[in-house]
């Protein structure tokens, strides 16, 4: 009765060629900088070229920025909805979704609309523009945020701990961040991972600030230097690898994006 | 009065009871983000959408949208063109080349191209892996590449498809080293709207892999074997027990999927540099200045979009409504 399965590994066979095909191809590209040899040249010149470094330092900075931005902002926001507003769930679970309503192009539309004149022109400073980047990118890290801390509270009896704490006299900065903070820790890290890997290549919204940031810079690279970029897209998979491969070390499995940075 | 109560509010920890309940206060930086980073900017778009150049309340960006086009259902067949497939139409629609509308058809028609092809893709290797009977470690590689695949998008996988598709690409030259054939004599181009559909469909499949999965794990084991002691074929079996409860949540997918590619613009500027009129190209080339003289118009391309994105979610809470109808009873 028991036969090989063939029909099943053909369609397998298929699916991870589409997958590793261009996978294999851009390795393959981004190593033939030099005719008829392979090389790392184009990774060395990558590497080493003051933009590049400039760029990914920037961007790297603004994720951490969203990061932190975005974990002060979910929290505690979501933590006090579990615990007294749960009326307002509905509601918060609306606008993390506003973000898959509003396409990123069209939210940078808008924020340069607002924040380019007075009363709130943002765009005029470096530091404004900066500022008006990060809370782009919370927008666009609200729902993968909002998932995995609501369901990390999920996870824990929040009205138990806090009642806990309270009975045992601590304060609410206490409970905040010795009792609920270190039970999201795994939900947090993993939200960190996701929000780090959408906006470390983000283009969009970059663009439109006009902010030094490595997604504009890859796609200029790409209009001039096709092998030098096929590098940069091998390194920043590997990045999003990276990314990924932590939160799924944590366990949290693989939640997939949905709009975000396309 | 009004200072005694925001004092009051500032030093009174929430927890303890009071007549009136200030727990709300510990959202406001939530909501407020929300307003000045979210909701705002889709407003101000909605109100430059109404307004004329002279700031007075008019429809009329709208109607230019849909300028030049002539809906005349006329009774005498023509055919569409989707994708280079053609298909007979029993009326006539005419458009004409530079109506706005046409980016949203064209967009419209990516987006249900790539979410069905990505869905179907999705689901066929969903099913290969789970039901399949293949060997374990076949599903966890799927579910860990497909994770970090929907993440492979915008600048880096139009660079990759270049590198893998193009003239000088990978595959390109594999086949005609191998099969001594060129892609590009059959007028293949990456950059055409073949090359967009399949670069789309590399971030589409893996989303519908992750939540299809999840879904045909929960056809229970005792369901085939019903069936089967009822003499249900495997066709039949799938036919009227496993797809019609899986069919909600593939839908809902795809329509996720859509919205997904509807929105996309990163990917396709990469790859096309902006040849092709897709509604965020249109929007993202009228921020840069460089088409529509009427900002009117480019704020009611924007809303229009937004109405789309809304009515796709709608949608999709509608399907999953069912669908949880449905299993209940």
């Amino acid at each position: 009765m028991k036969r090989i399965p063939l029909f099943p590994w053909i369609l397998i066979f298929l699916g991870f060629l589409y997958f590793f095909l261009p996978l294999i191809g851009t390795l393959d590209f981004s190593l033939r900088l030099v005719k008829d040899q392979i090389t790392l040249e184009a990774y060395k010149n990558v590497v080493t070229s003051a933009r590049f470094q400039n760029t990914f330092t920037y961007s790297f900075i603004m994720a951490l920025w969203t990061i932190v931005a975005a974990t002060l902002l979910v929290t505690p926001t979501v933590y006090w909805v579990h615990l007294k507003l749960p009326h307002l769930r509905p509601i918060v679970e609306f606008i993390t979704l506003l973000t898959y309503v509003v396409p990123a192009i069209i939210l940078v539309f808008g924020l340069i609309r607002i924040y380019s004149r007075p009363p709130l022109s943002l765009l005029e400073s470096e530091i404004g523009s900066d500022f008006l980047l990060v809370m782009g990118y919370v927008s666009l890290a609200l729902p993968a945020m909002y998932r995995s801390v609501d369901a990390g509270l999920r996870a824990i009896d929040v009205r138990t701990l806090t009642e806990a704490a309270q009975s045992l006299g601590a304060g609410w900065r206490t409970i905040l961040l010795d009792v609920i903070f270190p039970n999201l820790r795994v939900a947090l890290l993993s939200g960190a991972f996701v929000t780090f890997a959408m906006v470390i290549g983000e283009f969009t919204i970059a663009t439109f600030l006009a902010r030094p940031a490595f997604g504009p810079y890859m796609a200029n690279l790409g209009q001039t230097r096709p092998y030098e970029s096929t590098a940069l897209t091998i390194i920043s998979l590997a990045l999003t690898w990276a990314c990924i491969g932590m939160m799924q070390l944590l366990g949290r499995g693989a939640q997939g994006q949905i709009a975000g940075t396309r | 009065m009004q200072t005694a109560q925001t004092l009051s509010s500032r030093s009174a920890p929430p927890s303890r009871k009071r007549n009136v309940s200030f727990a709300w206060l510990g959202v406001v930086p939530f909501f407020l983000f929300a307003a000045l980073f979210l909701i705002l900017p889709s407003g101000i778009l909605l109100v430059g959408a109404v307004q004329d150049k002279q700031g007075n309340f008019t429809l009329a960006n709208f109607a230019g949208m849909f300028k030049g086009v002539s809906l005349g259902l006329v009774a005498a067949p023509s055919q569409a063109n989707l994708l280079g497939l053609t298909f007979p139409l029993p009326f006539t629609v005419d458009f004409q080349s530079n109506s706005m509308i046409n980016a949203y058809i064209l967009s419209i028609q990516v987006s249900v191209v790539t979410a069905f092809l990505g869905g179907v893709i999705g689901f066929l290797l969903a099913y290969a892996a789970v039901l399949g009977g293949l060997p374990k470690f076949v599903r966890s590689a799927l579910l860990t590449f497909s994770g970090v695949a929907s993440y492979f998008s915008g600048v880096p996988l139009a660079f990759a498809f270049i590198a893998t598709l193009g003239r000088l690409g990978f595959v390109t030259v594999l086949i005609r080293n191998i099969f001594g054939f060129d892609l590009y004599m059959t007028g293949f181009s990456v950059l055409s709207l073949l090359g967009l559909v399949l670069t789309y469909t590399y971030f589409q499949f893996p989303l519908m892999v992750l939540v299809i999965t999840p879904a045909l794990d929960g056809l229970k084991r005792e369901w085939r074997e019903a069936s089967e002691n009822l003499g249900a074929s495997a066709f039949e079996y799938w036919r009227h027990v496993a797809f019609p409860i899986i069919l909600p949540s593939l839908l809902g997918t795809m329509i996720l999927l859509f919205g997904n590619s509807f929105g996309a613009v990163a990917t396709a500027y990469a790859l096309t540099g902006g040849n092709f009129q897709l509604a965020t190209i249109l929007i993202f080339r009228q921020i840069r200045g460089e088409v529509l003289q009427d900002p009117g118009l480019g704020y009611a391309v924007a809303v229009g979009m937004i109405v789309v994105m809304a009515l796709s979610l709608g949608l999709y809470y509608w399907l999953q409504r069912r669908s949880e109808r449905w299993l209940r009873r």
